[in-house]
């Protein structure tokens, strides 16, 4: 022991080793203030940070909890479960990539849709799991999309899809790219319906997500401070070498560019689409 | 124009110079040796031949960035009449990365859209290496809708990195401007021919690629990134591009036999480059060969047989839900 050591009051010495361990999830930290959160409160406030009201990342079904009514929602497209048409490797298989997603994440793709209603008002919404394999939009997604357009026309509601993804799944190849053209194509076929169509946009949408049906909805609606763009940041610096201006790409910015119509607090964002919707559908307002 | 040979050409590279020497020494020469060069030329031939027979995903793709490689205005030149570019997307600028306008093909007018890139550094710059921002776009789009008034086919063709990706394209609206083409495209009232002649880079490629038919040049390349993006998410590294080109599935016969292609246009020995006038030849009878029974459609079914084409995007398995 040295001098120091024997000096200090045996109080304030280090307990070497022996820390006490602290329940796995009981704090959080908000990744923009660094506020120390309790969990139950960040969970009571739908992952919006109390103090400083940073929008975290939530899962597709906690988001789909928390937009739909409890009662009288099925799922669509849930039998749509992905293939490895290329025989895509690279250090590890494509079924590999999918099995350990979707292990982790409880889903079988990146894209939840679910029939039921917003405050009454009947609704199909689809929603990105950003976990699996980062929200990228392969054949799963598409086609899961499209089933829920379907529904969404033959029940006469309208679709919402809230998006989160970094574009398009490499591992499924051109395959993936022609999901964009075919999401976006059903899209149109909402409109001849006169059925609206609204995209909310959420942290991030990116790439092929972004360059298709996310803004040709009739509103487009995005969180606080959510990245949303065509390309991404980095591609940018390297292929412009200038650093990028603060706050570029994010949903302030997209707002003051005309890009979108509004930004919506995620906990006004059930009562925002269901006034929305009826506006929309000249129907009377919810309570 | 002397043909400029890529890395894997270099065996064609040698003989040719050597053919080359022989022809000068022949000028200021008694001796005949005019046999020894047609020995060399049908050795070169054949050479080319074979090395084009087995050409890596990864060297098509570079045949399809190939400097001399013909761009749309080459095709306009060769294959179409009468062009009348129009330019301007009406509300910013004229985007040089796409080129399109009148034209007649065969006789009948048309409305003809490209991507175009630049040969020379100036041009290259003009054309910013044939990367659009969303003037260009909007500038397609409302070209298609002049196309529809008219009731005129469309052609498109497909040659870009893919689209800008800078800061005033971001600022523009680059998502909005390629998604509102996805959207238009997939219900405009005229039949649109799309064929990609070179690089067929991502959403960029497939903003004006939305069609009743899709062609592709036999060394051209569409893909969803380039393979040096796409290795270096996956190796983090660009220089793994070769490895991903074949794992991703660039070419056109990978594409035809996966059904995303319609028609594979054969391309002379060694590549669209070696002969613009040949190239140019071929794709008109093929342009023609698959228009002639689009025209032949009604609006409607043309439309409901695009959308089905649409819907039948993808690879996947039913099962019964977990």
């Amino acid at each position: 022991m040295s001098w120091i050591q024997k000096l200090l009051p045996p109080k304030i010495k280090r307990s070497e080793g022996v820390r006490k361990s602290i329940p796995e999830g009981l704090w959080s930290k908000c990744p923009a203030c660094e506020a120390v959160l309790y969990s139950t409160d960040l969970e009571n406030n739908q992952q919006v940070c109390p103090k400083c009201s940073h929008h975290l990342r939530i899962r597709a079904r906690h988001r789909l909890d928390l937009l739909l009514d409890p009662e009288g929602r099925y799922e669509i497209g849930g039998e749509v479960a992905p293939v490895d048409a290329l025989k895509f490797k690279d250090s590890r298989r494509y079924p590999e990539r999918l099995a350990a997603a979707a292990e982790d994440t409880g889903e079988s793709d990146a894209l939840v849709v679910m029939q039921g209603a917003i405050k009454t008002v009947p609704v199909v919404i689809a929603c990105f799991e950003f976990e699996f394999l980062g929200g990228s939009m392969g054949s799963v997604v598409g086609e899961r999309f499209v089933r829920g357009v379907r529904a969404a026309i033959e029940s006469q509601s309208p679709f919402v899809c809230v998006t989160a993804s970094g574009g398009a799944r490499m591992q499924e190849g051109l395959l993936s790219l022609m999901q964009m053209a075919k999401t976006t194509a059903a899209v149109s076929l909402l409109a001849k319906h006169r059925l609206p169509f609204l995209t909310v946009l959420t942290d991030p949408t990116m790439g092929g997500v972004s360059a298709s049906f996310a803004f040709v909805g009739d509103v487009v609606m995005a969180e606080p401070g959510a990245l949303i763009g065509f390309a991404g940041p980095r591609v940018i610096e390297q292929t412009v070498r200038q650093t990028l201006p603060e706050g570029f790409q994010r949903a302030e910015f997209l707002l003051e560019k005309g890009a979108i119509d509004m930004i919506v607090d995620r906990r006004q964002m059930r009562d925002r689409l269901a006034s929305l919707i009826t506006l929309l559908q000249g129907t009377p307002a919810v309570a | 124009m002397k043909t400029s040979f890529l890395e894997f050409e270099q065996p064609i590279a040698e003989l040719e110079a050597k053919i080359e020497q022989l022809r000068f020494v022949q000028d200021d020469s008694a001796v005949d040796i005019s046999e020894e060069i047609g020995r060399l030329e049908v050795k070169s031939l054949a050479l080319t031949k074979e090395i084009y027979a087995k050409l890596t995903p990864w060297q098509i793709a570079q045949v399809a960035r190939h400097p001399q490689r013909p761009y749309t205005l080459d095709y306009l030149e060769h294959v179409f009449t009468d062009f009348e570019e129009l330019k301007g997307d009406r509300s910013f600028a004229d985007d040089h990365a796409i080129v399109g306008g009148l034209a007649r093909f065969n006789g009948q007018s048309c409305v003809v859209i490209g991507h175009q890139k630049g040969r020379d550094t100036k041009e290259k710059i003009h054309r910013n290496f044939g990367m659009p921002r969303p003037e260009g776009y909007r500038k397609a789009l409302r070209l298609m809708r002049t196309a529809e008034r008219f009731h005129l086919p469309v052609f498109t063709f497909i040659d870009t990195p893919g689209a800008y990706p800078g800061i005033d394209a971001e600022e523009r609206g680059q998502s909005e401007a390629i998604g509102r083409n996805l959207y238009e495209m997939a219900e405009l009232r005229v039949p649109i021919v799309a064929t990609v002649i070179g690089e067929g880079g991502s959403g960029g490629a497939l903003a004006i690629a939305v069609a009743d038919a899709i062609l592709m040049l036999q060394y051209a390349t569409y893909s969803v990134i380039s393979p040096e993006g796409c290795a270096s998410i996956l190796w983090k590294s660009a220089d793994k591009a070769s490895e991903a080109a074949e794992i991703m599935g660039i070419t056109a016969a990978r594409l035809k036999t996966l059904g995303l292609v319609d028609r594979v246009v054969h391309e002379p020995v060694g590549g669209a480059h070696r002969d613009h006038l040949a190239m140019a030849q071929s794709l008109r009878k093929s342009l023609h060969e698959v228009m002639k029974p689009l025209s032949a459609l009604s609006i409607d079914e043309l439309i409901e047989n695009r959308y089905e084409r649409l819907m039948g995007y993808g690879r996947f398995k039913e099962q019964p839900v977990q």
